[in-house]
Formats: structure tokens, C-alpha cells, sequence
């Protein structure tokens, strides 16, 4: 049986005028690194919730570890390790003492499960005198971990754990996801960056309560529905403005040094007489070139 | 982008108490510039965004935004930049209609500009329908891209905008960075923080800061080149990877 | 100028918004008016005295009916003797006994002179010199009565006896309440700021998601709380009873049993307030204004509660430290044991229960 399963999961709030989560089912394996993607209200955190017993949802059915979400809450609560979206630790405890409270609110100790956390503790460990309150975002982060890990827990569920934190914590942060995976851990992360998907085995793309798609980062790409292109000139503003008014282009997205289309008509040819109405619209020197799209790419499909 | 200097520092410092959190920050930016300041949490970013912004007075070192000194005209400074950060922008309490007024009035516009230019921005950001909501209702999103509408909404030289992107879905995204360009284009310098990588690209310049200190200043492709990268994310990780200083 | 108008405008939008404002702009100064008018009389009406008749003639009779003409006595009983004065008194219910010598006619009218006694209970300094004095007058208006009629002139002597607090002294009456006041206010202060602290912050998350009973969580929030209130009322007692002149007439294990008890009630409060709001900004006003009035208005120290109209009565019950007040009073003032105030601690015992089952059940286990 897989380790997590929802079905047709709703959850509203406001005496349901917001629908937070609408008619969601998905399952996660044992020990999968799932990733559930999308931006700030799609109801990433809803979803947690439920699953994690916080929310009771208003409609649908949810199981962790076998265990029912709304009967069965005091199981889940047990096995289950959790990371809020904001730092939740105290603030005013040093970095040992929130590990030791966390252990003993758990019934175990930080020896038992040591070296489960080993490898993230050590890198906060010169400080562990230190209040919680006054570590770095990335600190917090990987001390925040070490507290839902503390007692070795079947599955973790880490609500936007890198939100806020800067580039090199962030790669961090997933090299010790998939070293807690090889423990055979079921993990589940919700993130708004797109470029942290690929980093997961299997991913949900949301968007407003409701899931567009679910596969493996490889298969998602594969399903993109038309040949990607990425153009680039000196004026990359105004080729953005004059992409849009081009007939055969069908979409197109700014992506940083190079902008992402597709075209209506796709053969051969399409390229070529893009870069002819270019020139005569005074972009000189264009590159274009075919690529593989990235999730945010399948992602911005999926939205329209 | 003009060669006019909208932005002059010289060696701009901040301490707090034996903490230097900005070390003798120099650099220009031009007028109609889109100019990109990136660095880790705790790098500085935001002490040296709050001194550009007059919000706070700098340790030692000069400088000079929209021609104003840092020191003495600080209110002058004021009104003439725009500021959007993550944390506040709007009032959710308020309606649309109802900050875009309340803004406007405090920015000294007539009534009829007020007018004018009310009605032209609830058109081009397509608000007609939610016109009279409270902000608070509205998807993050909107409220984003309505946050910066307002803070130009006065024409100003410089807008100031820390991380305005957090958390948007991509679509979003793009969208304010198309009102981004149109700012620029109207002449308006941009200078903005992100997290995002791809968003530097978008940057006619970036600069970098690490431990409190510039440590690169170029456009993109140049800095690209300097360090043999393909992305700005792997320029990012090549100069902050050395940070000793990450917020501790 | 124009820019400072705009500003108005938008904070009366703010204002208007937000009911909670709203409340506390309007509801709560009508809320006091009202309340304070009516709590606020200086008359005393309807006291209850006692009559201890040793004489049972004419002209005691005079006086008495005197007495109960008047509105601002209500005569509970006529008894017969001494003991039974005491008696009344520790009921906490008689403010007053008058006593009348058996030959007091007699006395009159062929000594010319009469003693009448007037005991009244001082534990309240101020209701007792209030009484006393309308208990004279009455008795001079009688005596005038006599003079008219009289060849020479007539004198009955008011013997007063302040019993409980024979140097009248202001402190009884308020350094009781002082000690229900904080008790309270400290107590559901801090524990309901300290709840929805954790609530605030996010760590109530993770404790909800882990096997540690989320009871177990209240109880060890209580805790400290409980044991640094017994200490400050420990302070308070040490200050009021050296520097205050606070009598301490009665058992400490009783006094700190009732105090106990009303720090309990005040921990279930504290909780009850911490499920209603998730900001400790709420937490505080809700806490402070919704203790500080009702335990001004109604506990008994500041406006004695038998000059309020009934329905302020009535709602005095309900409120714990009136209880308090009445067994702090008892045992500190007057010196009284369980005996006496064992009504008021099963009172105050099953509020106690009752608010910390309620705020128990509604403990919420999930974040909504």
C-alpha cells in the first residue's frame, strides 16, 4: 500500500467562498522524494495540513502509513516528522536545546537517532549554543530538519523548506534530502520553485486547489505538447514585444537570457522565416535553437 | 539607458557597532537602467537598499540619488523614488480604488491627474471588475503587480523594489516583469532584488553583493563570460560560495 | 494639506473596517457608563441589620419601628441574646446589630439617660460608618421625639462598637480585591499570552504532530504560572500585613487553598480566551479588558455589591472573585474558619471545575 494516499481531497475556508484545495488524489510510494510544485495559495500548505492531521478536510479521504487522517490522527501523529512553512522552533532556545526538547517531546533521545541527523547536525553544531533566533536562514533550516528527524520518522513533510533562503543553502539543503531518501524515508516537499523539481522523483504541479499534473520530472517534459525554441537578440525587450505580434508564433515567455516559443505552424521552415521578420524588424545577429522545456515551461502550459 | 547617473555611491558604509554590515559600497546606475542586486540573506542588500531609499543614514561614504545628497536631502529623495517590498505594499483593509486614491493623494496629485491616470491603470492591469474589492481579497498575484503600478504611479526616477516576485506563480511572474520593462522604457530606473537567477537576465546590469562588499558589477553576458558559467545561477554559486557571512 | 486630509480619510477607513475597534471605541465607554452609574450609589439601601431586644418596651419599640420605616434598613431578625450576635455577623450577611439595655424605657424616663449599643461589622469601613451614622440619626430623631414632651432634657447615648476592624481601617476593604485583581489579571494574562504565543510563532504545529498530548501542553504552561502566583500573592501579603496594617486573623492553609483555587480558575480562563484568537495582541485585550471590568465592577471591593440593582446582583455571581473576596475577607478580617465560608469555597471549587472542564473540552487539536 502506498505510504501516503488522498482522494478527491477538498478543503475550503471562509465558510467556503475560498476553495483552498479542490478535488485532489494523489499517491506517494514508500521511501519516494515526492515534490508537490506551484506557487504561494495553489494549497500547497492545505494539503499538508490535512495530511499531517492539522485540517480537518471538507470533503475527501486521506491516509498516512495506512492510518486515516481524521480517525486515525493519533497514529499519524506519532510516525511523522513535519516542517512548517516559517521557522517554527523556539526562538529564544539554543540550538541543542531545541533538539533536546523536540527528542523528548518525541519520546526518544538525540543519541537514538543520531545518525539519522549526523550529517546535517554537524554543520550546525559549532553553534549549538547559540539561540535559535540569531542562526541565518539556512541554519535554521537544516536545524529545523534535525528537529523533524529527531526520531526517525516513516514519512517528512517539509512545507516550502527552502522558501527565503539563498541560492547555496538551497543546494545544500537538497543534497541532505537525498541522502535522508537512501535511509528510505518517504519525504514529501513542496516548493515554488520550479527549477527544484527535477530534483525529485516523482511531482504534482498545482495551480489553485487543483493538480494539472502528476508523473516524473522526464515525463512531464515529455508530454509537452509542442517543439520549444529559444530565441535571443540584443534587445531582448523589444523581441519580446515584437514576438507577440508574429503570426505563427504561438507562445512565447521571457527565461532570462533567452525567451521560450512555439510556433502555430510547426515544420521546418518556422525558424527561418522567424528570423527573416526579425531582421526586417531590425533585430540583427538573432540566435535561435530548439530545446528541451523545463517544468516551469510545462507548467506555464498547463496554466493556460 | 541614458549616461545620465541616477545613482552615485561613494564607498557607502553602515555599521552597527563592531558589525559592518555595508563596506565602502561604490557604484553607479544609469537613468532608464534595470539594475539587478543580488547577494545572499545577510550579504547587505537590504541595509544598502534602505540608505539608497533614505530610510536610513549611512556610517561614512557619500552619495547621491536622483541628485540628492544622502545626508542632507533626505526628504528630497523621498519624493522622488517609489519603493514595493514583499512585506508591505498595499492596504488589504482598503479597496483598490481606494489605495490607488490614497497613494496618489499622498504623492501631491491633482485631482484630475488622480483621475486620469486612476482609471488608465485599473484598465491596463485589467481591475475593472475588482475595482471596489478590498485588496486583502485579491490572489497575490494582482496585489503584486498592483503594488508596483502604485508605487510609480507618480512618475519617480528610481523605484526600489526588494524580492517583488516572492512566491508568484510563473505566469504572474512575467507579467510584472513586462510592467518592469515598460517602466524602463518609460525612462523610470529600476533597481531591484531578487532570489530568482532567470530575473537577473533580465537585468541590463547586476551586481553582486557577499559579506557586506561588491563583489562583481557587470552586465550578465559579461559576467558569464568572467567566470565561465551558462546561467547567472552558477555565477551566484561561484562568488557566494566562498560567503563567510551568512546572516550569522 | 491636501496630503494630510488624505491621510485622515484613510485612517477612518481603518477604523470603520475593523470591528474590533469599533468595539472598543463605542461599545466599551457605553458599556461603562451604564454600569458605573448604576454600580456607582452612595446611598445604602436595604441593609440588613439584626435587633437584640433585651428590653421589649415602648420605647425600644419606638425606635425600631423607626428603623424599619426607614429604606435604608431591612430588619433580618430580633434576637435575645449575645452569642447569637456573633453568630450573625460571621454570616457575612449583617452589617449591622443594635442593641437595647432591658431597662432602656425605664432608664429614660427616670434616669433620663439610655445607653443603646450599635456594633457594626467593620470589615467594610466605609458601609459600617455610613450605617452607623444613619443608625444615630434615628435614634436622635427619637430622642427629639422624647424632648418635646419632656420636662428636662433626655440623652441616649450611642454606644459604637466597629467589630473585625475596630480602627476603620481602608486597607481591609481593598487589599482583598487587590489580591483577587492580580491573581486574576496575571494568571489569564500570561496564560493566554503564552498559548497563543506558541500559536503565533508556528511551534504549536509541530507539537500538535507528535504523540505528546496536547493537554499536557496547557498543563505545562500552567505550571510556572501557578507556582509565580502563589509567590505574588505571598508578596502581596508580606507588604499588606507589614506596611498596610492588613489584619491576618485566620488560617493560611485557608487562604492559600481559596487562592489556589482562584488561580485555577483563572489558568482555565487564560485558556479559554487562547482558543478564541490567534495573535497575542488579541489575547492581551481580550485578557485585560475582559477581566479588568468585570472584576472592578463586581467583585465587591470598589462598589459594595448590595447597592446595586438586582440584575448587576445576579451577575455578580457569576463572577469567581466576588467568592474570593467574601472568603478572604472572612478568613483574613475576620478571622473565620471553614465553618464559615465553606458555601462560598464550594462555590468557587465548582466554577473552578466547571471553566477548566469547558476550556479542557474546547482545547482545540487541530489548527482549526
Amino acid at each position: 500500500m502506498a505510504d501516503v494516499v488522498l482522494k478527491n481531497i477538498r478543503k475550503t475556508y471562509n465558510k467556503n467562498s475560498l476553495v483552498a484545495v479542490d478535488d485532489v488524489s494523489f499517491e506517494v510510494e514508500k521511501g519516494e522524494l515526492f515534490g508537490l510544485i506551484g506557487p504561494d495559495g495553489a494549497g500547497k500548505t492545505s494539503i499538508f495540513r490535512v495530511l499531517t492531521t492539522l485540517l480537518l478536510p471538507d470533503g475527501g479521504t486521506a491516509s498516512v502509513n495506512g492510518f486515516d487522517v481524521v480517525k486515525d490522527y493519533k497514529n499519524i501523529r506519532q510516525h511523522v516528522g513535519y516542517m512548517p512553512g516559517k521557522f517554527s522552533l523556539y526562538q529564544d532556545l539554543s540550538v541543542e536545546e531545541n533538539l533536546n526538547f523536540f527528542a523528548t517531546v518525541f519520546n526518544t533521545t538525540i543519541e537514538a537517532n543520531y545518525d539519522l541527523i549526523k550529517d546535517i547536525y554537524v554543520q550546525i553544531e559549532p553553534f549549538k549554543d547559540r539561540r535559535a533566533g540569531k542562526l541565518s536562514g539556512g541554519m535554521k533550516q537544516k536545524l529545523a530538519l534535525c528537529c523533524a528527524l529527531i526520531h526517525r520518522p516513516t514519512v517528512l513533510f517539509l512545507d516550502e523548506p527552502t522558501t527565503g533562503v539563498d541560492t547555496v543553502s538551497r543546494k545544500e539543503f537538497w543534497e541532505m534530502l537525498k541522502r535522508l531518501k537512501q535511509q528510505g524515508i518517504t519525504i514529501l516537499v513542496s516548493t515554488p520553485y520550479m527549477d527544484e523539481a527535477t530534483l525529485c522523483e516523482r511531482i504534482a504541479l498545482i495551480q489553485n486547489g487543483k493538480i494539472m499534473s502528476i508523473d516524473t520530472p522526464p515525463n512531464i517534459i515529455k508530454e509537452f505538447p509542442q517543439k520549444l525554441y529559444a530565441i535571443k537578440a540584443k534587445n531582448m525587450s523589444g523581441l519580446l514585444n515584437d514576438l507577440r505580434t508574429i503570426k505563427n508564433v504561438n507562445s512565447v515567455n521571457a527565461f532570462g537570457e533567452y525567451h521560450h516559443i512555439t510556433f502555430q505552424q510547426e515544420d521546418e521552415t518556422a525558424p527561418h522565416h522567424l528570423l527573416a521578420e526579425l531582421e526586417a524588424k531590425q533585430h540583427f545577429n538573432t540566435e535561435i535553437k530548439p530545446i528541451t522545456p523545463t517544468i516551469e515551461d510545462c507548467f506555464i502550459k498547463l496554466m493556460n | 539607458m541614458t549616461n545620465e547617473v541616477v545613482i552615485k555611491t561613494d564607498k557607502l558604509t553602515k555599521r552597527f557597532g563592531d558589525f559592518i554590515a555595508t563596506n565602502e559600497i561604490t557604484f553607479d546606475v544609469y537613468a532608464g537602467e534595470i539594475f539587478g542586486f543580488l547577494g545572499a540573506n545577510g550579504a547587505g542588500k537590504t541595509t544598502a537598499m534602505k540608505m539608497l531609499c533614505g530610510l536610513s543614514t549611512p556610517s561614512s561614504g557619500n552619495a547621491a540619488i536622483a541628485g540628492f545628497d544622502i545626508y542632507k536631502q533626505s526628504e528630497s529623495i523621498k519624493k522622488n523614488i517609489g519603493y514595493m517590498s514583499q512585506k508591505f505594499s498595499l492596504y488589504e483593509d482598503l479597496t483598490v480604488i481606494e489605495n490607488i486614491n490614497f497613494f496618489g493623494g499622498i504623492y501631491g496629485m491633482s485631482d484630475k491627474q488622480l483621475n486620469e491616470k486612476r482609471e488608465n491603470l485599473i484598465e491596463t492591469l485589467g481591475l475593472k471588475n475588482e475595482a471596489k474589492k478590498l485588496v486583502g481579497s485579491l490572489p497575490l498575484g494582482w496585489k503584486q503587480k498592483l503594488a508596483f503600478s502604485v508605487a510609480i504611479f507618480h512618475e519617480p526616477k528610481i523605484v526600489f523594489l526588494d524580492e517583488p516576485t516572492g512566491g508568484v506563480d510563473p505566469v504572474t511572474r512575467r507579467q510584472f516583469w513586462d510592467l518592469i520593462y515598460a517602466a524602463s522604457d518609460r525612462g523610470i530606473t529600476i533597481f531591484v532584488t531578487t532570489h530568482y537567477m532567470d530575473e537577473a537576465e533580465y537585468c541590463n546590469r547586476v551586481t553582486m553583493m557577499v559579506d557586506g562588499v561588491i563583489k562583481a558589477l557587470d552586465t550578465p553576458t559579461k559576467l558569464k563570460e568572467q567566470f565561465s558559467a551558462t546561467t547567472m545561477d552558477e555565477v551566484f554559486f561561484e562568488l557566494a560560495r566562498g560567503a563567510k557571512r551568512k546572516a550569522d | 494639506m491636501k496630503q494630510f486630509l488624505t491621510f485622515v480619510r484613510k485612517e477612518f477607513y481603518h477604523v470603520f473596517r475593523d470591528p474590533k475597534t469599533l468595539l472598543l471605541l463605542f461599545g466599551m465607554p457605553i458599556a461603562q457608563i451604564i454600569l458605573f452609574g448604576f454600580a456607582l450609589t452612595n446611598e445604602i439601601k436595604n441593609s440588613n441589620i439584626v435587633i437584640c431586644d433585651y428590653a421589649n418596651d415602648i420605647a425600644s419599640q419606638r425606635i425600631i419601628d423607626k428603623i424599619e420605616a426607614s429604606k435604608s434598613f431591612d430588619i433580618k431578625k430580633t434576637i435575645l441574646s449575645h452569642q447569637e450576635i456573633e453568630a450573625a455577623f460571621k454570616t457575612g450577611k449583617v452589617k449591622l446589630v443594635i442593641v437595647f439595655p432591658t431597662n432602656f424605657n425605664n432608664e429614660l424616663l427616670h434616669l433620663n439617660k439610655a445607653q443603646v449599643q450599635i456594633i457594626a461589622d467593620a470589615s467594610d469601613p466605609n458601609t459600617a460608618s455610613t450605617l452607623t451614622s444613619y443608625a444615630s440619626n434615628i435614634i436622635m430623631d427619637y430622642q427629639k421625639e422624647l424632648m418635646k414632651n419632656a420636662s428636662a432634657p433626655l440623652r441616649i447615648n450611642t454606644d459604637v462598637r466597629m467589630i473585625y476592624n475596630p480602627e476603620l481601617k481602608g486597607a481591609t476593604n481593598f487589599v482583598p480585591g487587590v489580591m483577587a485583581l492580580v491573581l486574576l489579571l496575571v494568571c489569564v494574562l500570561m496564560t493566554s499570552v503564552s498559548i497563543v504565543k506558541e500559536k503565533e510563532t508556528g511551534t504549536m504545529e509541530i507539537l500538535l504532530v507528535s504523540p505528546f498530548n496536547p493537554i499536557l501542553v496547557i498543563i505545562s504552561k500552567a505550571v510556572p504560572y501557578f507556582f509565580l502566583s502563589l509567590v505574588n500573592l505571598t508578596l502581596i501579603l508580606v507588604l499588606s500585613v507589614t506596611l498596610m496594617d492588613m489584619p491576618m486573623n485566620g488560617s493560611y492553609l485557608l487562604l492559600y487553598l481559596a487562592s489556589a483555587l482562584l488561580i485555577l480558575t483563572a489558568l482555565a480562563l487564560g485558556l479559554l480566551i487562547s482558543n478564541s484568537t490567534d495573535s497575542q495582541q488579541s489575547a492581551m485585550l481580550i485578557s485585560l479588558m475582559g477581566m479588568l471590568m468585570p472584576t472592578m465592577l463586581f467583585t465587591g471591593f470598589m462598589f459594595p455589591l448590595e447597592n446595586m440593582p438586582m440584575p448587576l446582583q445576579y451577575i455578580a455571581n457569576a463572577i469567581p472573585s466576588k467568592w474570593y473576596y467574601i472568603i478572604v475577607k472572612s478568613v483574613m478580617i475576620k478571622g473565620l474558619g471553614i465553618a464559615s465560608v465553606w458555601k462560598e469555597l464550594l462555590i468557587l471549587t465548582g466554577m473552578t471545575l466547571f471553566l477548566l472542564v469547558v476550556s479542557i473540552k474546547k482545547f482545540k487539536i487541530r489548527l482549526a
